[in-house]
């Protein structure tokens, strides 16, 4: 067996080689910039926030409302608005999102959709102040203060209803997009036995795209968590609230909070409590929505599992 | 199954039960409650536009088009959004000259070098949970790092570092995590068999990415920073947190430099001014603010869709 | 295992074409461009170089071991067939040829693959070196979406060849006999092509980087039996410049054009795990006549497989 003496010579181009290397660690800085951000994130609440809790009275947070120019700073007033305008949000995002995931995926004809979809882009692509101003200007008057005689211009209804109308293409979208990757066979059988298509679709798809509509009120939620132009025009409590349930009153959300401090008039950057405040409010605003976005996540990655 | 004369067979039974069974309630109030949600959706979009060009008419009968290219003022018959627009546009621009190479550098990196490792991993899971960060944390950052970063390395201008540099570092960071999701997503739907060609011709990595990979995703790239770019021109929060002006501005006759670090705003903030301030005219001129944001977004977007139609031809 | 057998006396010379093939007649002039070919001309078929020598060669996915220690030599201008069933790893060796592999990221190759002498996967060596000398045809084409033109000139483009790339286009496209054919629309796109004239294209671009060996992996499997023939006869034609390897899972066709032939089969384990294996590797004729092994008797007579 004759083989040739070694005389090749497989070794490449040096500049091509090093032209490799330098490229591939020019996209592994960009990929790492992301974590730089996180960290710049963490590091600018973290900080601030601590310092706002080590200076305050703590039993401050626990108090009649949120002042923070009076140094009252009850976190339950900002938690409470938060959650109740969230929840009615969901009240409003869940059936007509789910509903109109729904239809578009199981009854639609495919020429309905064609256009059905991109106009529910469009909503999608609303500015939230945009939807903001809708709010005060439109959903107040002839939604909230036709339900509640009482109320006035700003509510934690409207902002609600503001945010629900916002977050509504949210839940459609990605519990669409479940509803479709279950496998036709699963509908197909279902039909073969002789069930009906509503039968199915209720029996059937929507229990086994059930993690991702969880996911996608899950998502919904956190976006309405931290949606703030909405809840910054509609929902009044500029100053200041006190503690309220009644969704009917104005009422103050963490991102509102924050925002009136950013902007507020007697805006005094520097390290007094009240403008400190907005970096605490900022880190809980932050944990909740991570956590929201984790078990969100979990969600989405079991739909992927089973598919 | 025992039949008896007097009730029907099991032939009719099954037959009755395929063929002609009438429409029952569940057969249409189902799918009726359904195209109900999906249609009250529609018409909550529907009632905002018309209500919204209806009340900017006032406005714009009365002024014409004076509502946009007249500077900001006090005064509602004066006020204009010729400032307002040209700083979204800046504030796009350098959004897009930040977000757009790193985004897509770092989206190259994630599908078409890194191994699947705990590292990688990481990053990707970051990179989500980034996309899900409310964007008033955003104007946090740029408030906390941004503007200070701008003022020190000399660019704060008049304005102690609160412009529009400061502002577009921040709503470029807010964007970047989905400019590299969508775009991991176009180089994601690249056939293999074309690196596998490249590859097999003796093609380094970097040659096949960049002359095969790239541009056969451009399209999809580009759709999605185009309409992510729109997102970012249509955000109010972190603007307002950055020091975007919320109130009256004006920068004379200042050169070029001057006003790229001097005070800014954008749109949608003075969309969030005006909605504040008391009086119809300002109840109008908002609207009518409102109407050119939307005119500027649907552009955007069909531009979008055109732009990925043009270059859709794969060969 | 046995032994690759290299030194046993051959029955019909190897590579002369089987009685019921037609064989397309020589005779058509090729400038052979020239300034990048690296191996010689005109070597008699059958002469014993080889230009591969594979030794120790397993292959892993992870923990799955996809091909079991193989040993062989292949020599320098002739076909040489991998035959096998589903799963027995001859497109897993194939891709060791020329580092193809190392695009999968869980996977591990063991021994060595020595070409002219070098072992491929020896710690110096650039495997986009190797690719460039080393050209690869796929199950389904896969050209470019380019113009013809492109497609041919991207690998030496890149490889950085300074001549004139209209010349290489036309010798390349000359030598896949698809030079008539397109010369009118070279800036045409690629998919315009019918599936057996992309396929042919998928062979210019290999050829065009002037590699010494082709590697084809079932390449007429996607393509009708008319384009299957051109290819056939192609691959004949090429074997004068060329040495190729093919995988094939079209037994006839291994017998109609390939000069020596190797059985892989399948073992699997209790655990269930899959390993391909190399049984017996001989001159054509002997494998599909008289081989040596009863695996490959049952697989070529239909028993298996």
């Amino acid at each position: 067996m004759t083989t040739e003496a070694p005389t090749i010579d497989l070794s490449g181009s040096r500049p091509r080689l090093r032209r490799e290397r330098r490229v591939r660690r020019l996209f592994l800085g960009a990929a790492v910039t992301s974590i730089l951000i996180s960290l710049l994130i963490v590091g600018s609440l973290a900080g601030e926030a601590w310092s706002f809790l080590s200076k305050v009275d703590l039993s401050s947070l626990w108090d009649m409302g949120w002042f923070p120019r009076r140094d009252m700073f009850d976190i339950k007033t900002v938690v409470t608005g938060t959650l109740l305008i969230s929840l009615i949000a969901m009240v409003v995002a869940t059936p007509l999102g789910l509903g109109a995931a729904i239809y578009l995926s199981e009854y639609a004809r495919p020429r309905a959709r064609r256009w059905l979809k991109p106009v529910l882009e469009v909503l999608a692509g609303i500015p939230s102040v945009v939807l903001g101003y809708f709010a005060l200007t439109w959903i107040s008057p002839n939604i909230v203060m036709r339900l509640s005689p009482h109320a006035g211009v700003f509510s934690m209804a409207a902002a609600g209803i503001g945010v629900g109308i916002l977050v509504t293409p949210l839940v459609a979208s990605v519990s669409e997009d479940a509803m479709r990757a279950v496998p036709h066979a699963l509908r197909e059988a279902s039909y073969g036995l002789g069930a009906k298509k509503a039968t199915t679709v209720t029996r059937v798809v929507f229990p086994a795209a059930a993690s991702g509509i969880v996911a996608s009120l899950i998502l919904g939620l956190s976006r309405a968590i931290g949606e703030t132009m909405v809840v910054a025009m509609a929902a009044g409590a500029v100053g200041g609230s006190l503690f309220q349930l009644n969704v009917f009153e104005p009422g103050q959300t963490m991102t509102a909070a924050m925002t009136a401090l950013a902007i507020g008039s007697d805006q005094v950057a520097g390290s007094n409590n009240a403008f400190q405040s907005l970096f605490f409010l900022g880190l809980l605003l932050f944990l909740m929505t991570l956590a929201l976005n984790l078990i969100s996540d979990r969600f989405v990655r079991k739909v992927r599992e089973k598919y | 199954m025992a039949t008896r004369a007097a009730t029907p067979s099991t032939t009719d039974l099954v037959r009755q039960s395929i063929q002609g069974r009438r429409l029952g309630f569940g057969d249409i109030a189902f799918p009726a409650a359904l195209l109900l949600a999906l249609l009250l959706a529609l018409l909550f979009l529907a009632t905002l536009l018309v209500d919204v060009f209806v009340r900017a008419w006032d406005a714009f009968s009365g002024r014409g088009f004076s509502v946009v290219t007249s500077p900001l003022s006090l005064n509602a018959d004066t006020a204009g959004l010729w400032q307002s627009i040209m700083g979204s546009l800046a504030l796009t621009a350098v959004v897009a000259i930040l977000a757009f190479p790193i985004g897509v550098g770092a989206a190259i990196y994630l599908e078409e070098y890194a191994p699947d490792n705990r590292f990688t991993r990481f990053i990707n899971t970051n990179i989500r949970n980034l996309a899900g960060v409310p964007s008033i944390v955003y104007g946090i950052l740029g408030f906390t790092i941004f503007v200070r970063f701008v003022r020190a390395v000399g660019a704060g201008g008049g304005v102690y570092g609160k412009n529009l540099l400061a502002g577009g570092l921040t709503l470029a960071a807010l964007v970047l995590p989905i400019v590299i999701i969508t775009t991991a997503e176009a180089l994601r739907a690249v056939p293999s068999a074309i690196r596998e060609a490249g590859f097999g011709v003796g093609a380094t990595r970097w040659e096949v990415i960049r002359y095969h990979v790239v541009p056969y995703a451009a399209p999809g790239i580009l759709t999605g920073t185009v309409l992510t770019l729109a997102r970012a021109f249509g955000e109010t929060a972190p603007l307002l947190l950055v020091g975007a002006a919320t109130g009256f501005f004006s920068v004379g006759t200042a050169g070029f430099v001057d006003r790229v670090v001097g005070p800014y705003t954008a749109l949608p903030v003075t969309i969030f001014s005006w909605a504040r301030q008391p009086g119809a005219d300002f109840r109008s001129l908002t609207a009518a603010a409102i109407v050119v944001l939307l005119v500027l977004l649907l552009t955007a977007n069909a531009a979008a869709i055109i732009l990925r139609n043009r270059f859709e031809r794969k060969w | 295992m046995e032994e690759a057998n290299l030194t046993q006396p051959a029955g019909p010379a190897p590579g002369a074409p089987m009685p019921d093939l037609p064989v397309r007649s020589g005779g058509r002039a090729v400038s052979v461009g020239g300034v990048l070919r690296t191996s010689g001309t005109g070597q008699v078929p059958g002469t014993q170089n080889s230009i591969f020598d594979v030794s120790g060669l397993k292959v892993f996915y992870g923990s799955f071991q996809a091909v079991a220690e193989t040993t062989m030599a292949i020599r320098e201008h002739e076909i040489t067939a991998l035959i096998g069933p589903s799963g027995c790893g001859k497109t897993t060796v194939l891709r060791c040829f020329n580092r193809m592999n190392d695009l999968i990221e869980s996977a591990r190759v063991e021994g060595t693959v020595r070409y002219h002498g070098v072992d491929i996967y020896g710690d110096q060596v650039d495997p986009v070196e190797v690719r460039r000398r080393i050209g690869m045809v796929f199950q389904k084409p896969n050209p470019f979406p380019k113009s013809i033109y492109d497609n041919i000139a991207f690998g030496p483009r890149i490889a950085g060849f300074k001549g004139s790339m209209d010349d290489l286009v036309e010798e390349s496209l000359t030598r896949a006999a698809l030079w008539d054919e397109v010369r009118d629309k070279l800036r045409q796109s690629a998919y315009a092509l019918s599936g057996g004239q992309q396929q042919r294209l998928c062979i210019a671009r290999a050829i065009a980087t002037s590699p010494d060996v082709l590697l084809m992996d079932e390449p007429c499997s996607s393509l009708d039996p008319i384009a299957t023939l051109r290819i056939e006869e192609l691959m004949i034609e090429l074997k004068r410049d060329y040495s190729i390897i093919i995988v094939t899972h079209n037994m006839q066709q291994a017998a109609r054009v390939s000069d020596r032939t190797a059985f892989f089969t399948v073992d699997v384990k209790e655990t269930g795990m899959r390993t391909g294996r190399l049984v017996e590797f001989d001159a054509t004729d002997v494998i599909f006549t008289r081989p040596r092994q009863k695996q490959t008797e049952d697989y070529i007579t239909g028993r298996f497989g």
